[in-house]
């Protein structure tokens, strides 16, 4: 009766919502959801025939997520999902109650996959009530430290929850990223792990971003033969000899090609070829450990490589707009590590860009701005033909440019429209632009670019 | 420490900043600014390397010769050598390897270097370490390295954090920053606060001072990163530090029109907020 009540609940405000037009507000449903019945998501999780997969780490949650989606479809599967940005315990919720039926049961049953993307310090708390066969860990880098405190702290608090996570549960590691990696210490069930094996990717010494520098176990600091980028690389402990464990899924190889790349995985399965219409080391990794999670859960290599090629696609698409004959990109800027890599991706041809650059303070973007000054925009140097500059903490990011060499007289416009438009009017006809904002300025650019180009709101139609 | 690019000159009208002239008279700008920033690797949280940054970028668009120094677990410390001593904020586990370090290799060079007027910059985690001690949360307690008369408690995991934008009035001006500690910092009588609160909380959110000051050691919870945004403050540090070699100092102004407005702008938002929380 309870679950019944929640559920209509959900559907309901999930309904209102939308048709207020809230974007992304996916919250409120599982809040009602979760207050009408506390227990929901451990009751509808239980009736998942091929119960649930978690996915959490600090960057590539929402890309890997996806493509494990794709990679579920290809394979007969019919995934139950949260949508992007609502990670915390009452998107699984509002996720599960918005899948089931009135009374709380799914169709098709036996089909069914719960792919959850959740917040790295909520992982515990939604694998106490989902109980997941896997749970996939991306990479740890230094975010938001007024909101998740410290790196190690968030890697204690993983270690704390694995020691009690059943034998049956798989985890999924990246095999780059030593604070990751060490993980496998405390798993009590299998592992499965991803990492890049191409040394051909190689991004010089460490950056200035580089977190986990140190080894959790004896303190050493690490050595690297070889460094992707922010921490993540070939790495040893001289002091107690932990090392970089081979990887069972591995991006064997890495070519850059017009509009995407072109990305070799080793499985123990066999080897898988796709062409991803998706730029950047960081997305190469995002495909191994999708392909990794896949491996987990037993797919096989057929339903990988096509769901790999199929969901990249849609998820290129979605990146991607037209506004006034100029392509419009917009990439979100999470933490230094990922701003770095994206600035190494639009930079990579040398050719200069056109730019705008959003930076707001709320939460969700993280109170803190002072993360800018880990960014290595010096690279930027040289590599931008035009630059705007918004959002509440517009000047203290035209600062950071200007630190950079990007110039003395920044083009600065608070309104986010403006500044936009701007940016368009700068750029040439058949020309791209980058939009480079944080969370919440993304999700205004978002709404202001899809009015333009024509189009809904992105988030509406991902099923 | 990665190169950093050389300030830029704008085409556009920008005026030149005076070389020649009265600024110079009270005394030679030129010369050398010797910066040694201490374990760079392990307490760089918080954007600290906007402060390494903006003392070197003010220096060099002036002329001055800007010599960094980086300072690591088991090098020692000269105290002749530098101008200027700056350290930043580390996450917990490494600050405790900062403090042995502190105490078994550096501490009385420093000590030495702090009582001979010699300028530093501690920020954060940093700034806690110049106290006596520092109490964490779990109750562990971390010797300080003792320069400033201060100690810091943490007063347990479920007391509230401190954290947000900061505005405190210091010497009649106003520095703006990001505050974001558990600790409770208390100044016993030989240190005196560095400013007084406008809003966030300050050492302790109860008495409305933040930071410390110790003959020319400076303390701070602000980063955000602290210097880009507060040039003032930069140029009175770079100030001081090289009056010690070169006798008194006057030095050029800079087109800091981008830092003038990032600060008001942190002004405006810490400000306005804090009427609002008030009001609500
Ligand atoms: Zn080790």
């Amino acid at each position: 009766m309870r679950l019944t009540a929640a559920i209509i609940a959900a559907r309901a405000t999930a309904a209102l919502s939308r048709g207020l037009r809230r974007g992304g507000g996916t919250a409120l449903p599982g809040l009602v959801a979760e207050r009408v019945d506390p227990g929901l998501e451990r009751t509808l999780a239980a009736r998942l025939g091929q119960g649930s997969a978690l996915v959490t780490g600090t960057n590539g949650k929402t890309t890997t997520a996806r493509l494990v989606r794709g990679i579920c479809r290809e394979a007969g599967l019919r995934p139950v999902a949260n949508r992007e940005g609502s990670n915390m315990m009452r998107g699984v919720a509002a996720a599960l109650a918005e899948s089931a039926s009135w009374d709380g049961r799914f169709r098709a049953p036996g089909k069914r996959v719960g792919l959850f993307e959740v917040d790295e310090a909520t992982m515990p708390l939604v694998a106490r009530a989902v109980e997941p066969r896997a749970v996939l860990f991306t990479n740890l880098f230094r975010d938001q430290l007024d909101r998740y405190g410290e790196v190690e702290t968030v890697a204690t608090l993983w270690r704390t929850a694995l020691r009690s996570f059943p034998a049956e549960v798989t985890l999924v590691l990246n095999a780059d990223d030593p604070a990751v990696a060490s993980l496998s210490d405390v798993a009590l069930g299998r592992v499965v792990l991803y990492g890049v094996d191409d040394e051909t990717q190689a991004g010089g010494p460490l950056e200035h971003a580089a977190d986990a520098r140190w080894c959790y176990a004896c303190g050493a600091e690490l050595e690297y033969t070889v460094v992707f980028y922010g921490h993540l690389g070939h790495w040893r402990c001289p002091g107690c000899r932990r090392a970089r464990p081979t990887p069972d899924v591995a991006v064997s190889s890495l070519m850059t090609a017009d509009d995407g790349m072109s990305v070799t995985l080793t499985t123990p399965t066999g080897e898988v070829t796709v062409r991803l219409p998706l730029a950047g080391l960081y997305n190469a990794y995002n495909a191994a450990a999708a392909a990794a999670l896949a491996v987990a859960l037993g797919i096989e290599t057929g339903a990988i490589e096509r769901g790999l090629a199929g969901a990249t696609a849609a998820f290129g698409r979605q990146e991607r707009l037209t506004v006034d004959g100029r392509a419009v990109q917009v990439i979100l800027a999470k933490n230094p590590a990922g701003v770095n890599q994206v600035i190494r991706t639009i930079t990579a041809d040398g050719a200069p860009k056109h730019l705008a650059v959003f930076l707001n303070d709320d939460i969700a973007d993280g109170r803190d701005i002072s993360w800018i000054w880990d960014v290595d925009f010096e690279l930027l140097s040289g590599n931008v033909a035009s630059l705007v500059v918004s959002g509440r903490r517009a000047w203290d990011m035209a600062l950071r440019l200007k630190y950079a060499g990007l110039g003395e007289r920044p083009d600065v416009e608070h309104d986010a429209a403006l500044a936009l438009r701007r940016a368009i009017d700068a750029t040439p006809e058949g020309g791209t632009l980058y939009v480079v904002p944080t969370y919440t300025a993304m999700l205004d650019a978002r709404n202001i670019l899809g009015r333009w180009a024509g189009r809904g709101a992105f988030w509406e139609g991902d099923g | 420490m990665p190169a950093l690019s050389e300030p830029e000159r704008s085409a556009g009208p920008v005026e030149e900043p005076a070389l020649s002239g009265p600024e110079r008279s009270a005394g030679p700008v030129e010369g050398t600014l010797r910066l040694a920033h201490l374990y760079p690797k392990l307490m760089n949280i918080y954007g600290d390397r906007g402060n390494i940054m903006c003392f070197e970028r003010r220096c060099r668009g002036r002329d001055i010769a800007f010599e960094l120094t980086e300072l690591s677990l088991g090098d020692a410390f000269d105290p002749a050598a530098y101008d200027l001593v700056f350290v930043g904020g580390a996450q917990d586990a490494e600050q405790r390897r900062v403090a042995d370090d502190l105490r078994d290799v550096k501490g009385e060079a420093l000590r030495e270097y702090v009582e001979g007027d010699g300028v530093m910059l501690a920020v954060c985690g940093g700034y806690q370490l110049m106290g006596a001690h520092y109490r964490s949360a779990d109750g562990a307690q971390l010797p300080g390295v003792g320069l400033l008369d201060l100690w810091t408690e943490h007063p347990g995991p479920n007391a509230r954090r401190f954290i947000g934008n900061v505005v405190i009035e210091w010497e009649g001006e106003t520095l703006v920053g990001f505050e974001n500690h558990g600790g409770r910092t208390h100044l016993g009588p030989r240190a005196r606060p560095l400013g007084s609160v406008v809003t966030g909380f300050g050492n302790n959110g109860g008495d409305g001072g933040e930071g410390a000051v110790y003959r020319n050691l400076y303390g701070t919870y602000l980063h955000g990163s602290l210097l880009p945004k507060n040039p003032h403050f930069a140029d009175h540090l770079i100030a001081l530090a090289l009056a010690k070699r070169n006798g008194d100092v006057r030095l050029a102004p800079l087109d800091d029109m981008v830092e003038e407005q990032a600060h008001s702008e942190a002004l405006h938002l810490a400000t306005r907020r804090s009427i609002i929380r008030r009001g609500g």
